[in-house]
């Protein structure tokens, strides 16, 4: 990205947005790492306290992963961004397919 | 610097293409390859016919005959049938956009080595102890009962090509999405380049199952697993839903490029634009989504339950709607048109009544009920064989003929090429007509041998005959392409004079780095737009400048090499103390390859303006 810059024709304005862009950027980087650890942590305590029943730790330890891959997708690989639909569209064509294939394993193999 | 237009020794054309990453090598790379496989897998089929020809026939053994079958279904689906394809969108697909290669140059020689190792690896099982036998499908309650080392050369074999296809499948996505010449918007993309994005859609959802599958029963064959052993909790039925999963858009991979090549001919020929362009983008699209709801179809008599049935059933019927809208689309695009039947056409003419065969069968086929009749019966070769045959072969014979101007500059003889045409269509329908009513007369599927006067006798000496047709017509089409490639008559830009897309707009072969100026695309069919306002050539969207091109690199083969050896590892590594070895020396070439080519800085190089200037007669402008 940064490098963009210097092919540009008006380097300065440039500069001037992108350094602001990039700061903001940073923020919510940082900010969803820790959160990234946090969630982390909290997997962990949940199954290390010992106190609490399979039955609320594997559902929350998913909802938890889950929160993680959207930041993973969201902040880290820029999926918010424009430009960005073809990638969500195969992302989100993907889960389909993944999440049907799960509903029938589940109901015909399974049960 | 023009040394492209040098004359090169033989040694250096092999190294020239062992390590190119011109998509228009590649391609030819996967003609030859598909090719040689085609004519195996043809071979194959014959030995079959041979012993199916009369009763009691003991021209193979019944061990032979379940692994010339399986290696038959095999060689065709994954080593002809697809590679043909990746042929023809890896020459035709960057030209019909006006791109100057794939995405990903590299990659796009990587899959293609990945593709040929793994089938050479494959075939080898006729040497190394039997190949494998136990169908195509590989159903887990035969695969793992079966001795010696057939299945694992199917599983190891089929994980190194198929990492190619999928490979290809990425590469081909995106390809189209950033690739684009400036205006060629998404609805003014030719058909058979959206039937190559929507292909390679199914390739990055579907292959992943088939790897998943194949990793299971490589661990549970090789490795000491149990995840298809019912004694210890297993469950085989998981192994028919991960194949088919994969295998449904399967068969939609192969089919909908075909359906792709038959629009560009069917518009080209009528001379007429495509009739209903934007349903016909929509129908491929659909059965591309539809292609993933419907695998349970391959499994009615497993035991589903009849709810499943009926969901599957349904939604089966479903694809026909679509298919249907493309059918009529074709027919319209003739309708009116004036027609110009060249050997291309005549098998586009051909291929709808045949396919529309197969669809009714498969249609048939989808009724639940109706299916427990004809399940493993002649009556499902028959259906495949009339969709596979009728739809995917007639579109690769269609596409060498149309195509072959494209990439080789030279034009395959019409006459010789409407001989093929007619022993092939002839032999066709002699060879599988007649097998609806052998499996309606209960001859079952993949059976060896039959009985003597249970009224199969002359179906299936029908069946063997047809087939000879298929294998001269062949013959005479393999005579055809050497006999044009002596005489080597060079043609020009647009040789079949009717070309509509960019590709027609360049020099046949296209200068290596096909476009001197990307072209403006005006609308549909933009060489079409230009022809009719007088003008010959594109009108350029770009002054003349730098080109930037890759380098050519043998890394691809290596890696590619590495994991052929480390499959010889991982399947005797039971049997040999060296295997472990071999497995790890195996993997240590591919990582070490990976590892170079990334440090390794490689920042390919330009040809200069001058250089372009210069080169008039190659043309390339745009
Ligand atoms: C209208 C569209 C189609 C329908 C409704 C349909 C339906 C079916 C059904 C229900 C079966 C399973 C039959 C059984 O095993 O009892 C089947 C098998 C098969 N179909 Fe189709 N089909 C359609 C189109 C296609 C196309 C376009 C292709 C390939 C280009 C294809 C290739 C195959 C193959 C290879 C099998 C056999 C697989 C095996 O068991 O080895 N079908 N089809
Ligand atoms: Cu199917």
């Amino acid at each position: 990205m940064a490098s963009e810059q210097t092919h540009s024709g008006n380097p300065k304005v440039d500069i001037e947005y992108r350094k602001k862009k990039s700061a903001e950027e940073m923020r919510y980087q940082i900010v969803s790492f820790s959160m990234m650890i946090f969630l982390t942590l909290v997997a962990f305590i949940a199954v290390g306290y010992g106190d609490f029943s399979a039955w609320f730790i594997v559902p929350f330890i998913l909802l938890l992963a889950i929160v993680q891959v959207v930041f993973q997708l969201y902040y880290f690989m820029h999926m918010s961004h424009k430009g960005h639909e073809a990638p969500a569209l195969f992302l989100y064509s993907g889960l389909l397919v993944g999440l049907i294939t799960i509903l029938t394993f589940m109901t015909i193999i399974w049960w | 610097m023009s040394t492209y237009a040098q004359k090169k020794g033989f040694g250096a054309t092999v190294w020239d293409y062992l390590t190119t990453v011109d998509h228009k090598k590649i391609a030819i790379l996967y003609l030859i390859a598909g090719g040689l496989f085609f004519v195996l897998g043809g071979l194959e089929a014959m030995f079959i016919r041979i012993q199916l020809a009369v009763p009691n026939n003991d021209f193979v053994s019944a061990g032979l005959y379940n692994e010339i079958l399986t290696m038959h279904g095999t060689t065709m689906i994954f080593l002809a049938a697809m590679p043909l394809l990746f042929a023809f969108m890896n020459a035709i697909m960057p030209l019909q956009i006006g791109a100057r290669d794939v995405a990903f140059p590299f990659v796009n020689a990587l899959g293609f080595w990945l593709f040929f190792f793994g089938g050479i690896f494959l075939n080898l099982s006729w040497f190394l102890g039997g190949a494998p036998d136990a169908g195509w499908t590989s159903y887990a309650s035969l695969s793992m009962a079966s001795e010696g080392h057939g299945i694992d050369f199917y599983a190891l074999g089929l994980q190194i090509s198929g990492a190619g296809t999928l490979m290809g499948g990425i590469n081909f996505l995106v390809t189209i999405i950033n690739m684009r010449a400036p205006g060629m918007t998404y609805m003014r993309m030719p058909l058979f380049t959206w039937s190559t994005f929507v292909a390679s859609a199914l390739i990055l959802f579907a292959f992943p199952p088939l790897t998943v599958g194949l990793f299971l029963l490589i661990f549970d064959r090789m490795f000491g697993s149990n995840f298809f052993d019912v004694a210890n909790g297993g469950n085989t039925v998981i192994w028919e839903h991960l194949f088919w999963i994969f295998g449904h858009p399967e068969v939609y991979i192969l089919v909908l490029p075909a359906f792709g090549i038959f629009s560009e001919i069917f518009a080209t020929f009528s001379r007429k634009r495509l009739f209903g362009y934007s349903s016909m983008v929509f129908a491929t699209v659909l059965i591309g989504f539809l292609g993933f709801m419907v695998w349970a179809h391959h499994m009615f008599t497993t035991g589903l339950g009849p709810i499943a049935n009926a969901i599957f059933a349904v939604a089966t019927m479903a694809i026909a709607v679509p298919t249907g809208i493309k059918i009529f689309n074709w027919l319209f695009t003739m309708w009116g048109g004036s027609i110009k039947f060249t050997t291309p056409m005549l098998y586009a003419v051909a291929f709808i009544p045949s396919f529309v065969g197969g669809g009714v069968t498969g249609v048939m086929l989808a009724s639940a009920a109706a299916d427990y009749q004809y399940h493993d019966s002649y009556f499902v070769v028959a259906h495949f064989h009339y969709v596979i045959v009728g739809g995917v072969v007639f579109g690769l014979l269609a596409a060498t003929h149309f195509y072959w101007p494209k990439m080789f500059g030279t034009m395959l003889n019409e006459t010789l090429g409407k001989i093929t045409f007619w022993l092939f269509l002839i032999g066709f329908h002699l060879t599988f007509f007649i097998q609806h009513f052998l499996g309606l007369m209960g001859m079952p599927r993949r059976i060896f041998t039959f009985l003597p006067n249970q009224g199969l006798d002359a179906g299936n000496l029908i069946s063997t005959v047809g087939a000879f047709f298929m294998a001269i017509a062949t013959l005479i089409l393999l005579y055809n392409i050497v006999v044009t490639s002596v005489k080597n008559e060079k043609v020009g830009n647009d040789p079949w004079e009717d070309g509509r897309t960019l590709e027609w707009a360049i020099p046949s072969p296209p200068p290596f780095y096909n476009f001197k100026q990307l072209p403006l695309v005006r609308g549909l069919d933009p060489l079409w737009i230009e022809k009719m306002e007088g003008k010959k050539t594109m009108t350029p969207a770009e002054p003349l400048g730098d080109i930037h091109m890759p380098n050519n690199s043998f890394t691809p083969f290596m890696i590619s090499l590495g994991l052929f050896v480390a499959a010889f590892g991982a399947l005797y590594r039971e049997d040999y103390h060296w295997g472990v070895m071999v497995l790890i020396a195996g993997l240590g070439i591919t990582l070490l390859s990976m590892f170079v080519r990334s440090v390794k800085d490689d920042h390919g190089f330009h040809i200069h303006k001058e250089d372009l200037l210069n080169d008039d007669d190659k043309g390339g402008k745009a």
